[in-house]
């Protein structure tokens, strides 16, 4: 039998989603190998069990820890798709401010009218078995991972930084454009995309596992940014992992 | 007719984000009817908040999948507004290209993936593949050519990587951009003419329903406006994007994680068919004849229609694509660096057409380029409130259908407006009450 795969979408802006419905070259091919059973963006079907539950977004409300431990039950491997599910992403910014500064600028006097919490990866809540990262998470990525799954085999881990990859591509290196980058710390798998088309790594596939955090910011500092902006770039994907 | 009827859809499907549609009858009157949007709220005004100005449209771009393209480019028209980065001829022409890429994108995957399959009878687009695979193919191949604009030009069809304040960090090869037009024309010109074909067999099941409303969109007095111009009311006429404050009027209801907008009216319209009636005029004759082949008419009132709308902007893109490519050809392509040299700091606006509707971002800088102060308004959040007064209408229209096709009607009409809740609340379901 094919594995029956869901899609679920937490705090987020449903482009890893979208990057999904974009296979517009393998769609029909992926769906010879596995039943897609909800996807709501999509689709009106709803299921009980899921053999893969893909989890895009950040926890961040009361109602999303209640979801997320319903899928959990129901699902036999879990997967986190992007930033937000992988580690709070750009969502967990906020959790850099006051919450009720946070909710004052938006609402106004009616700050407690829709509850909130501190942005929280998916692993914070319930066990995740494998991740994709990426803001948004890379087609081919995802491709790996789901082939890898459907064939019972270990997905790819990425351990190097940005960096090499970027090396690999013979791109000039941004430091010397002018730029102030986050590839050296930032855990690569991505083919260096940003850099390759001109634009400094915001860091979006986060840190890598033993980030050499006070060497980056020397770096940046002495490429002309002042140490509060650089630690602000530094916290762009990465809120919940860099103390600063 | 004295009849209690209480629907409650939770988590309505095939639309971006989360919404549940409300429906509250006793007795026969109606005491309850709307979309009550539930997405968690992601306070992105307030994360902006310090943020440089290099940084603003990489973090606003996330605030929808979607329309990540449509946030990226107003985000940088309201940075260079504020800035004083004057832009080239050649950057102005590579963002409508993209725009036209991303309208084209969002409009074909509405009409195929997320309204058609009310029209067949059929839960989403994955059956069709069985039934209609010619058409699924079709649909799919528009759609990618679509993203390869977005990746050819911007690196990235989602969360674009090239658009920067003051220009590109990239400047496309002459032969990507002459094969895009190859495409336009062998692909998808074609593919387009086949879709008002099909959008024409499945047009008689729109719902008739009517309720006029005011249109808000942009206007440009050189084309049919989609990046830039001024603010068009189809009550009031035109004013500058710079007192967008005075149009949006943002208000919090409790049904709502997203803010709701009036202006001259309880509510206005926003999208496809604002653009439509505000703007039909501008458009090519292949644009005419396509809403003429698909039934739709200038001064159009029926929401259900603005899918039809987006069908003809569709076309219309295809063809101005082909327009902007020649254009950026007799210019010559420059490998221009981005003017990222602020001339000024304080407040700037920008407002461009994305496929939902008009969109606001409005940012204050201090005088290092940092933000102290962002607004961004949506065009779902301003739909908002139309769409709760359509639903008061036509409940009472249609009370003597069953609950099945009231409840259809009412997900059809929410499609319509092709939501995109995740931007509204920087966020669809549907309850019914018996």
């Amino acid at each position: 039998m094919k594995p029956q795969v869901a899609f679920f979408d937490f705090t987020s802006c449903e482009g890893c989603q979208l990057n999904k419905l974009n296979f517009e070259n393998d769609l029909l091919d992926i769906l010879k190998h596995v039943d897609i059973v909800e996807f709501r963006e999509a689709m009106d079907d709803k299921a009980d069990h899921y053999d893969i539950a893909f989890i895009e977004g950040s926890i961040t409300s009361p109602s999303c820890v209640e979801r997320i431990h319903d899928i959990r039950r129901r699902c036999d491997v879990l997967v986190a798709l992007g930033s937000c599910a992988v580690n709070g992403g750009v969502n967990a910014m906020k959790n850099l401010h006051p919450i009720d500064e946070v909710r004052e600028t938006v609402y106004g006097d009616d700050k407690y009218l829709f509850a909130t919490l501190p942005a929280m990866a998916v692993s914070s809540v319930v066990k995740v078995d494998y991740e994709v990262r990426g803001c948004p998470m890379t087609q081919q990525d995802f491709l790996k991972l789901l082939i890898a799954l459907v064939l019972g085999k270990q997905p790819p881990k990425y351990g190097s930084p940005v960096c090499v990859e970027c090396k690999l591509k013979e791109n000039e290196c941004l430091y010397n454009r002018g730029m102030v980058c986050l590839g050296p710390i930032t855990r690569g798998g991505c083919d260096a995309v940003c850099p390759s088309f001109g634009q400094f790594c915001t860091g979006c596939r986060g840190l890598l596992d033993n980030p050499n955090i006070d060497g980056m910011l020397e770096v940046m500092t002495s490429h002309g940014i002042s140490l509060d902006e650089a630690k602000k770039r530094m916290l762009l994907y990465n809120s919940n992992e860099v103390q600063l | 007719m004295s009849r209690d009827l209480d629907i409650k859809v939770h988590h309505l499907t095939r639309v971006e984000g989360h919404g549940n549609i409300v429906v509250n009858m006793k007795d026969g009157v109606l005491e309850k009817a709307h979309l009550s949007i539930v997405e968690p709220p992601r306070f992105f005004e307030a994360m902006m908040k310090g943020r440089s100005f290099h940084e603003a449209a990489i973090i606003t771009s996330r605030i929808c999948g979607i329309c990540s393209l449509g946030h990226q480019l107003t985000s940088l028209v309201a940075t260079e507004d504020a800035l004083g980065l004057e832009i080239s001829e050649q950057t102005v022409l590579l963002r409508k290209l993209l725009i036209h890429g991303a309208t084209l994108q969002s409009n074909i995957l509405h009409a195929y993936f997320l309204a058609a399959p009310d029209f067949l009878n059929v839960g989403s687009v994955f059956p069709l593949i069985a039934t209609h695979k010619d058409v699924v193919l079709r649909a799919l191949r528009m759609k990618r050519l679509a993203n390869d604009i977005g990746d050819i030009v911007s690196g990235r069809a989602v969360h674009p990587i090239t658009p920067v304040p003051g220009g590109f960090s990239r400047i496309p090869e002459k032969a990507e951009l002459l094969e895009i037009k190859r495409r336009l024309l062998e692909e998808a010109l074609p593919d387009g003419l086949e879709t008002i074909e099909t959008m024409k067999a499945l047009a008689g099941a729109i719902p008739q329903f009517e309720r006029e409303t005011e249109y808000i969109s942009l206007k440009h007095p050189d084309e049919y406006a989609l990046y830039e111009g001024d603010i068009f009311s189809s009550d009031t006429g035109a004013l500058s994007v710079h007192n967008y404050l005075d149009v949006t009027n943002e208000f919090i209801v409790n049904h709502s994680t997203s803010k709701h907008a009036k202006y001259n009216r309880s509510s206005y319209f926003v999208g496809a068919l604002a653009r439509w009636n505000n703007n039909h005029a501008q458009l090519g004759e292949e644009a005419h004849a396509a809403a003429e082949a698909m039934g739709l008419k200038p001064n159009c009132y029926n929401p259900y229609m603005n899918t039809i709308a987006q069908v003809v902007e569709a076309v219309h893109c295809i063809l101005d694509s082909v327009r902007i490519i020649d254009r950026l050809m007799e210019l010559g392509l420059k490998n221009e660096k981005p003017n990222q040299t602020p001339t000024r700091y304080g407040r700037g606006i920008g407002s461009n057409e994305v496929p939902r509707g008009i969109l606001f971002h409005d940012y204050t800088y201090d005088n290092k380029g940092n933000i102290i102060k962002a607004n961004c308004i949506i065009p779902t959040g301003q739909n908002l409130a139309n769409i709760d007064d359509d639903m008061m209408k036509l409940v009472p229209e249609i009370i003597n259908k069953t609950k099945e096709e009231i409840t259809l009607n009412l997900e059809m009409l929410v499609r319509a407006y092709d939501p995109c809740i995740s931007c509204s609340v920087h966020m669809l379901e549907v309850d019914f009450i018996e």
